[in-house]
């Protein structure tokens, strides 16, 4: 069988050069070359074979092996560092938010607090200002009494001397204040 | 003018004989240890540091590692980390091969038929093994699609088997193909160069585009090489 392929491959090998001339002298279809060929390819490629498969393959395999593991490795180790990150910035944006509500609520609480005494201060402020306003207005209506009463008597006065100059008799004091407080009565 | 055939021959450098079989070391196998030197060297002393940040030269054989893991689980799947040695031998042997063989004065191991037809026939026997070590006598089925009408099978069946046989050699005869062709392509333009005269800068230019597409092609061809492997392995492995 391997005879018979080989000398079907031989005779196509030999209709591939067309010329006969140079398949007469064709190196390639000298059987008288073909054993020593034969003989240094096994022994070549045996030598070859078990080269690469116990040599050459492990090492470039054992390499290729390590940096993939070396990756594989850094890239856990990045997922690692990233989730940790990731859960830093989660409970850093959480507590800024908490110190956040509780700084508003704080505000807030000394808002209303100085809101409250603000207003507390406010109302008692207004009732003692209306106290010492209503003292004042008592005060006032009893100065104005007071003063209407003293003008009645210089008025009695005045009226009685100015009347006693004019006319020469001093008038009955009852009848001047009666017409005093006429007239005071009709201006007020 | 030279002969762009002279490049593809085989000159011993040391008489081996075993008890009559010819196993002498020569220019093509000199160049198979200088590929898997080169491999080894490449790979171990790009590695040697272990770097956790690779370098350029730690980045390059990481790389071809990666590559051909890339490979195998994107076309086989888990199953196929197994086999993942064997498919990264196979695809730095021809990939090396053909790279050293792109050098001037060089010998390209990947341009003999016999070379990529033992590493496409290795590769057919493993998957054979492998399918019948999985499924037994169901690898039978394989030659049987699934969803053809009965009437149908009679041709199917031989089409399936054929096929499946001619693996090995559309495998190798790729590379190999490919190899020469380019090769000798090269050689052809750069025998024009010099006897042209002035004129010979045009095969010159030629040949300069040529080792470019050269080192894609060394490249593509050890990876359609490695693919297909895989893409049988998948096979062997599912069943279709």
């Amino acid at each position: 069988m391997r005879i018979l392929n080989s000398t079907i491959a031989v005779s196509l090998g030999a209709s591939f050069i067309a010329s006969p001339a140079l398949a007469a002298g064709l190196p390639q279809l000298d059987p008288q070359n073909f054993s020593s060929q034969l003989i240094w390819l096994a022994i070549t490629f045996v030598i070859l074979y078990v080269l690469m498969s116990k040599m050459a393959l492990p090492k470039i395999g054992d390499v290729l092996e390590e940096r993939q593991q070396r990756i594989d490795d850094n890239l856990a180790k990045a997922d690692d560092l990233q989730s940790q990150s990731d859960a830093a910035a989660k409970a850093y944006e959480a507590s800024l938010a908490e110190a956040r509500a509780k700084a508003f609520s704080a505000i807030r609480e000394v808002k209303d607090k100085a809101q409250a005494e603000a207003s507390a201060r406010q109302s008692e402020l207004n009732t003692d200002l209306q106290a010492k306003i209503a003292v004042s207005e008592k005060a006032i209506a009893k100065a104005r009494d007071e003063a209407l009463s003293g003008i009645m008597d210089v008025a009695v006065d005045v009226a009685a001397s100015a009347v006693e100059k004019l006319i020469g008799e001093a008038p009955k004091e009852a009848s001047l204040k009666a017409a005093i407080s006429a007239a005071l009565k009709s201006r007020a | 003018m030279a002969n762009p055939i002279a490049q593809f021959e085989i000159k011993p450098l040391v008489e081996i004989n075993l008890g009559g079989l010819d196993a002498s070391l020569t220019n093509a196998g000199a160049f198979m240890v200088l590929t898997i030197v080169s491999i080894t060297a490449f790979l171990v002393l790009g590695m040697r540091k272990r770097e956790l940040v690779p370098g350029r030269w730690q980045s390059m054989a990481e790389l071809s590692y990666e590559f051909v893991a890339g490979l195998l689980r994107d076309n086989v799947g888990s199953e196929g980390r197994k086999y993942f040695p064997f498919v990264f031998s196979l695809f730095m042997f021809i990939l090396f091969a053909n790279i050293l063989g792109l050098l001037p004065y060089s010998f390209t191991v990947t341009s003999h038929i016999i070379v990529t037809f033992a590493l496409a026939m290795v590769v057919f026997l493993i998957i054979t093994l492998v399918s019948i070590a999985r499924h037994g006598a169901k690898f039978i089925t394989y030659f049987v699609p699934s969803g053809v009408p009965m009437a149908v099978l009679p041709l199917m069946v031989p089409i399936e088997i054929i096929s499946y046989l001619s693996r090995p050699i559309s495998l190798s005869v790729r590379l190999f193909a490919n190899m020469m062709a380019g090769h000798t392509m090269m050689k052809v333009f750069a025998g024009f160069i010099v006897p042209l005269g002035f004129a010979g800068v045009l095969p010159l230019g030629i040949d300069v585009l040529m080792i470019g597409f050269e080192f894609l092609v060394a490249f593509l061809q050890a990876y359609v090489f490695t693919v297909l492997t895989c893409l049988y392995l998948h096979d062997a492995i599912h069943l279709h």
